[in-house]
């Protein structure tokens, strides 16, 4: 559990190192250090499944990332210190603090870390060789009992390279 | 975008077909070993952006690459949803996995699930490289 917690505080180190830093390289370097942090603890978590997306994902977005960025004077030229900035930094702690004291009442109600409420992944994990003939039971529950959330998904990417290609064409644009 | 060095050409074109492979084998085992059609297929896809990295956008025929992933992407999707409706074809419901499912731990068993995964495979890498193709010669574009 404690090498759980390190990787979370690592997380969280490196979201704030990526909005804070002036060179945009170092800040892109700390993303990927919150996205590899996150396979570290799907490993941890026994996810092998999500542990290999994610790692190809996130080496993939890495990799556009930098390359869009390499054209660039590679300087952050946010700006800051106005009297908006300050306010806008106060509502956002305030927000924070109230949505951490919900957090704190509603956790309460919430089944112990590691140990849910398993009546119907239960039901998946004895019926799931038997009805589908799946070793990974993974694949088994995304492509037979939840077939159709995956089929959505396959859509919905099909329609955002769809929408990708037809805003960034090169035939019929106006200039 | 330009190619890289000829040390980095190298290795591209000595690893690429191993990436490949695996990216293929990752697909097929889909519903024996962690993995499946979605990290098969980001995995095919980056080898191709691999490659297309390192050797640069001038030595790629950029228009044919796209026109063949998004027909690869197309394809993908439209062999899911038949294999979905694979069941009303046959007189049951929608999604019902209707081929015969073999013995446990073989590689052709589990129905249509395999299948699927090879449909799901070849959607998202056709997919994921024909948006990688847009964004690079998009820039490629804008700079001229």
């Amino acid at each position: 559990m404690i090498e759980l917690y390190l990787l979370l505080i690592l997380m969280i180190l490196g979201a704030v190192i990526a909005l804070e830093a002036k060179d945009l390289l170092s800040a892109i370097i700390s993303l990927g250090l919150i996205g590899f942090s996150l396979v570290l603890i799907f490993l941890i978590l026994q996810a092998p499944d999500l542990a290999i997306v994610q790692i190809v994902v996130e080496t993939l977005s890495l990799i556009i990332l930098i390359a869009a960025i390499l054209k660039t004077s590679l300087k952050d030229t946010a700006q800051e210190n106005g009297l908006k900035e300050k306010f806008l930094l106060g509502g956002g702690l305030l927000f924070l603090i109230i949505f951490m004291f919900f957090v704190n009442q509603a956790i309460k109600f919430l089944p112990h870390f590691g140990f849910p409420l398993m009546r119907m992944a239960k039901n998946y994990i004895d019926l799931g060789l038997i009805k589908t003939g799946a070793v990974n039971l993974v694949a088994a529950i995304i492509l037979d009992f939840r077939g159709y959330d995956t089929l959505g998904e396959a859509t919905i990417l099909f329609t955002a390279v769809i929408g990708v290609g037809a805003v960034l064409r090169k035939i019929g644009r106006k200039k | 975008m330009k190619g890289m060095t000829i040390i980095v050409k190298t290795i591209a074109r000595l690893i690429s077909g191993l990436i490949l492979l695996f990216g293929i084998y990752i697909v097929l085992h889909g519903h024996l070993t962690p993995g499946g059609g979605f990290a098969g297929g980001v995995i095919i896809a980056g080898c191709f952006i691999f490659l297309f990295l390192a050797y640069g956008s001038e030595e790629t025929k950029n228009e044919v690459s796209k026109w063949r992933a998004s027909l690869c992407e197309s394809f993908g999707l439209l062999l899911f949803w038949y294999l979905a409706m694979l069941g009303i074809f046959a007189g049951t419901q929608f999604f019902l996995n209707i081929i015969n499912k073999g013995n446990p731990f073989h590689l052709f068993s589990a129905g249509i699930i395999p299948l699927c995964n090879i449909g799901i495979g070849i959607e998202v890498g056709g997919g994921l490289f024909a948006i990688f193709i847009i964004l690079a010669t998009l820039k490629m574009e804008e700079k001229k």
